[in-house]
């Protein structure tokens, strides 16, 4: 079965409808309407689909996807309904990486640029670029073959104190063998931020050589006598995992720590909260009432705000206090991630460029081995492993470019983008669960970089807004941790249900009259040349009058996705919906208003 | 000089003045009849010029013989007043208590005010009736001006000059304005060209447990209808708060007498529960504890949101009945001069673009809230931080800037003017140096003869310079109706008013500026530059020719 005629397309929020064709192809699902535009989505973006019961007139599919798109199908014939079912659950479950998008993926692109699109990012650069190695620390080769901790990357860097004993059995006490090492250094207090998973303490049992790990620490930083220990788990559920061997830091063994838990719930939590979050803003007919409640009772908003006020305690304590810090949780993949990327975006300018923000995914989330495959289902796993921890820092960063809109030289269509990319398994980055399987899958060789796709266009995801010189005044961002200042993030969570958004956007007009002004000042060189270098070049210039205004003209901005003409839809006619069209607006009629009742 | 009793202790050294993110500073602080000033005699400090009318409330401490007034004004600032010496704090707050609360209209502010800029276009004349009644002229003869209320006594809140449907006589206006409450007799609201329907209002019918009817008043709703057409009735209240207004006297039009009508009833709510609405949100925005169960839920409980989200449901619905439905509109709560006037200027701002220019918006206020009897005094007397018994105080005209800036977030290049023009008029409508809004009906105006004894703010506000400061610059004129949408998602909380004093603006203040620099960088100083250029080359290119 390849396409089913006469499918209706069902708004989400609204009693309209429109009528197409369904057809299904090896990668995508796509709707195509009478007048041609065409609904496309990525099987590996397809979350759930669900068959309900028959109705008068058909049979209705609804389909949930990662992306949080929602789109209600109804199938005329029930039997047609039953194979797209049936095909589309065959295909969402992908056993093997090799099915996966990313491996048959190709854009066109020659052997030499995809092999220079794996070579951006080089994070021994950036260890550089911090002031590693130094008279403190240093690369260590002992997880060269990934034989001390296999979900570390090969390159690592402790305390030049530390002996590869120490190393050794250090990370025999931790869980998963992931003993602390540098994420991220400071260079003006040189206060380390260092990253581990629990110890195997149970209630009892210590480890000279953990211990000697974290004196190491301390004693590589000369500005402060102590050393923070950071989990980031509640109490309760520390104490808890003692029972089971594993645990917290007990300060009586350890010399010169400073222990604090700062209450981060744990993946299935955040999961559950998420999944409520978006049942709340999903119902139709929302009161604003219950959106409140429900937005308080699923509580992601707080946990958004707990990843913030670590990460705030974080930054405090390395660039006031000029303490190094040990950040864990339990495995030292989630959490972790979260609050020392956070962290890092707070204390380094780097971080806010797109670059930088890129390197700092690849750092804290890639290399370190935060579980992409499991946390995002690329593969028909444990539905228990799958939880929106990504998601959650995106959307603190978010939070973060809401309160300091100069610091970021990136707009959230760059945070939106990589989203949808973390989930479409269209390019190799993100694939499977640490470095070390990434290696094995060769995906360097077999697949392409988002991030070389991210750069190129890289005008589309800046935000007009940014001030460079920020970074000179504000080196360290202090966040407002006050709750009215998180906001429900509706450009993410309802980013395809278009009624729902502002129709004009201000980031988009800004965007393209600040590249019309690049285009005027290079016009106005031109012209300056030519009326300084008398006539003779009239002809020329005038061409380059002409170009100018077509570029000037030239307000469509699309930002291009593994579903491009989505995008296009989604962002770009923001603003034509209402310049072009002579009865726009239609989009509103179903939500602002009225029922008529009498 | 009255002013002079009040106050006890007129200046004190040494008081220390601590507000939201300026530094503390330490100065002279001095109450003249009018204003509370601090200044610390030195260049680089800014003075605090303070309205006593802005105050809304004080509270008072004592640390040994420190006392602390703190201030918390109207415009929902708080300021905190370190004064040494018990008595003379003592003086001071019981001076303050006494100056913001002076019942006598003659000693405000506005009247004493003299304006240091120059008036270049008084605005006590910028919007007449007669002025707007010329365009509806323009468009439609089925209106006539009347002057039926020249000398108030048919209503005494309307304007002495309404618009009534041609056909309809003076004599018809009395007798149905004695079946309307407060004598608001159904009068033109909006004229909408593209079809057009009309949108009237005014106030309930006084049909009484009995079922009184008029049958004057039916005929003057009836001549606004086209033959075979049908109009609707948008009653701002609940069926059942309706039904209640009978026993008052009050009522609502009956199908059986208003066949041509249909009516829908919708929920907004009475200003008494506006008012502890509004003192509730600004509690919990200033609420200082850090969780984020505890603000959602206070948000929630304040029920804002949920007002904004009625008030504009129902501009939408009047919206759409004239511009989807093609059907003239009758709006009327009960009085007609809250919830009516938040419906018809808000459908107004929806449907006609003129009302989204800085002039047409002054034009809409003079037109819909003013000219309409809103009774801003008693309304505003009171913002939200007041200990005294509510009497008449609501928010009524802050929602509806609430709801125009919520329509200005979603179509943000479709507004002449930005945010700050709402916020403005925010604070003048609580405390100002102008008369614009004192009084509640332009009858008390008159009789305050306020045009010759006062400034009109709008003669500030339509000053290059301050137009300049208002507009909104990425503004390009859309002629199109915007439909706003009310899903609780994209409601927001409006942070220019409520977290205004909660988190320093500055950065946020910076990429504002920073997005208007680019704009007007590219309108102005680069296209000027190319076209000079271009200019030039032309010339160069003649000049050449006549060479050869």
């Amino acid at each position: 079965m390849d396409h089913v005629e006469q499918v209706r397309l069902l708004e989400r929020f609204s009693n309209k409808s429109t009528s197409g064709t369904l057809h299904l192809t090896a990668t995508h699902l796509i709707f195509v309407e009478s007048n041609n535009t065409a609904t496309t989505i990525l099987h590996h973006h397809i979350a759930s689909v669900e068959k309900l019961s028959l109705t008068t007139s058909g049979c209705p599919l609804v389909i949930q996807c990662r992306n949080f798109r929602v789109v209600h199908f109804v199938v005329q014939r029930e039997r047609d309904c039953h194979d797209i079912y049936s095909s589309l659950l065959r295909l969402l479950r992908p056993v093997s990486y090799d099915e996966l998008y990313a491996f048959s993926y190709n854009p066109k692109q020659n052997e030499q640029q995809r092999e220079e699109g794996w070579q951006l990012i080089d994070l021994g650069a950036e260890f550089e670029r911090m002031g590693v190695p130094c008279d403190r620390w240093q690369l260590t080769d002992v997880n060269r073959d990934y034989k001390i901790c296999e979900t570390y990357p090969r390159d690592l860097y402790v305390p030049i104190t530390a002996s590869k004993p120490i190393i050794v059995g250090s990370s025999k006490f931790r869980s998963k063998g992931r003993f602390p090492v540098l994420t991220y250094f400071y260079q003006e207090k040189k206060a380390a931020v260092c990253r581990c998973s629990q110890p195997l303490s149970g209630f009892s049992a210590r480890c000279l050589e953990d211990e000697s790990m974290l004196q190491a620490i301390s004693k590589a930083n000369h500005n402060s006598r102590f050393v923070y220990v950071m989990d980031t788990r509640p109490k309760l559920n520390a104490m808890a995992n003692r029972a089971a061997g594993k645990g917290y830091e007990n300060e009586d063994n350890y010399s010169n720590i400073r222990f604090q838990f700062v209450g981060i719930e744990n993946i299935h939590v955040m999961r559950t909260s998420l999944q409520k979050l978006l049942e709340v803003v999903g119902s139709r007919f929302l009161s604003v009432n219950d959106y409140l409640l429900g937005l308080e009772s699923c509580g992601w908003l707080r946990h958004v705000k707990a990843v913030v006020d670590a990460a705030i305690f974080l930054t405090k304590a390395v660039t006031v206090e000029g303490a190094s810090v040990l950040v864990h949780c339990s495995d030292g993949w989630d959490r972790t991630a979260q609050v020392c990327s956070l962290g890092a975006l707070l204390m380094d300018p780097y971080y806010r460029t797109i670059k930088g923000f890129m390197v700092l995914i690849e750092k804290d989330w890639i290399s370190f081995g935060h579980k992409f495959a499991d946390r995002c289902d690329q593969l028909d796993g444990d539905p228990k492993e799958v939880s929106p921890v990504f998601t959650q820092f995106l959307e603190c960063v978010w939070q973060l470019t809401e309160q300091f809109p100069q610091a970021f030289e990136f707009s959230e269509w760059l945070l939106l983008q990589i989203h949808e990319h973390v989930h479409s398994c269209q390019y190799g980055n993100f694939l499977a669960n640490n470095q070390r399987r990434r290696e094995e899958l060769q995906l360097g060789d077999r697949t392409h970089s988002l991030w070389a796709f991210l750069l190129r266009e890289q005008q589309n995801y800046l935000n007009p807004a940014y001030c460079p010189t920020y970074a000179d005044t504000h080196p360290v961002l202090e966040p407002s941790t006050l709750p009215c200042h998180f906001k429900f993030w509706r450009n993410m969570y309802h980013q395809f249900d278009r009624s729902m958004h502002p129709r004009q956007s201000v980031l988009k007009n800004v965007l393209t009259l600040k590249e019309s002004n690049c285009q005027l000042e290079d016009t106005i060189k031109d012209l300056e040349t030519v009326n300084f270098s008398t006539v003779f070049l009239i002809e020329e210039e005038e061409e380059v009058g002409e170009e100018v205004t077509e570029c000037c003209s030239d307000t469509e901005r699309t930002v291009e996705g593994s579903s491009g003409t989505e995008r296009k839809e989604s962002y770009s006619d923001l603003q034509g919906t209402y310049g072009a069209k002579a009865e726009p607006a239609v989009v509103s009629l179903e939500f602002g208003v009225a029922r008529m009742t009498c | 000089m009255e002013f002079a009793e009040l106050i006890k202790t007129p200046r004190v050294d040494g008081v220390v003045l601590r507000r939201p993110f300026l530094p503390t500073v330490e100065g002279t602080l001095c109450l003249t009849g009018h204003h509370l000033i601090l200044s610390s005699r030195q260049d680089n400090t800014e003075e605090l010029w303070l309205l006593h009318a802005n105050i809304d409330a004080i509270e008072k401490r004592f640390v040994g013989s420190l006392g602390t007034i703190i201030v918390k004004c109207k415009d929902l600032r708080v300021i905190q007043l370190d004064i040494p010496g018990m008595e003379e704090c003592l003086n001071i707050a019981s001076s303050i208590e006494v100056l913001s609360t002076l019942d006598s209209v003659s000693l405000m502010y506005p009247f004493f005010y003299r304006p240091m800029f120059q008036v270049i276009e008084d605005g006590w004349k910028s919007f007449l009736p007669e002025d707007a009644f010329k365009d509806l002229e323009s468009m439609t003869e089925e209106w006539r001006l009347s002057d039926v209320n020249k000398d108030y006594s048919v209503c005494s809140s309307y304007p002495p000059l309404v618009a009534v449907p041609k056909d309809v006589d003076d004599d018809t206006l009395r007798k149905a304005a004695a079946f309307r409450h407060g004598g608001r007799f159904p009068v033109l609201s909006y004229y909408h060209k593209k079809n057009g329907m009309v949108m009237m209002r005014s106030g309930q019918p006084l049909t009484g447990t009995n079922g009184r009817r008029c049958k004057e008043d039916e005929k003057l709703i009836n001549a606004t209808l086209r033959a075979g057409k049908r109009g609707y009735i948008i009653d701002t209240r609940t069926v059942s708060v309706a039904q209640q207004a009978k026993a008052r006297g009050g009522g609502f039009e009956s199908e059986a007498n208003y066949p041509q009508w249909r009516r829908i009833h919708k929920a907004i709510e009475r200003s008494s529960i506006l008012q502890e609405s509004l003192i509730k949100l600004v509690e919990a925005c200033n609420d200082q504890s850090h969780s984020m169960d505890r603000w959602l839920s206070k948000l929630e409980a304040s029920n804002w949101q949920t007002h904004v989200k009625e008030i504009l449901t129902t501009a939408c619905l009047a919206a759409q009945c004239i511009d989807r439905e093609g059907a003239s509109v009758l709006v009327h709560g009960t009085e007609g001069t809250d919830s009516t006037l938040q419906v018809t200027s808000l459908a107004q701002i929806i449907l006609d673009p003129a009302c989204r220019t800085i002039q047409g918006f002054q034009a809409l206020v003079e037109r819909e809230w003013l000219q309409a009897g809103h009774p801003f005094q008693q309304r505003c007397s009171q913002s939200a931080y007041s200990n005294s018994k509510p009497r008449c105080e609501a928010p009524v005209f802050l929602l509806f800037l609430d709801c125009v800036w919520q329509i200005l977030r979603q179509f943000p290049c479709s507004f002449q003017f930005s945010q700050h023009f709402l916020v403005l008029l925010f604070e003048h409508t609580y405390a100002s140096q102008f008369g614009t809004f004192m009084g509640n009906s332009a009858s008390e105006r008159s009789k305050l003869n306020l045009s010759q004894k006062t400034v009109s703010l709008w003669s500030w506000v339509n000053r290059p310079q301050e137009v300049e400061r208002l507009s909104n610059p990425l503004y390009e004129a859309n002629c199109l109706v915007i439909w706003p949408s009310v899903a609780p998602q994209s409601l927001l909380l409006w942070e220019g008013v409520f977290l205004r004093w909660k988190r320093s603006s500055r950065c946020l203040d910076e990429a504002y500026d920073e997005m208007v620099h680019i704009i007007q960088y590219n309108n102005k100083e680069l296209q000027n530059k190319v076209n000079n250029l271009r200019r030039q080359l032309a010339q160069l290119e003649t000049e050449e020719e006549e060479e050869d």
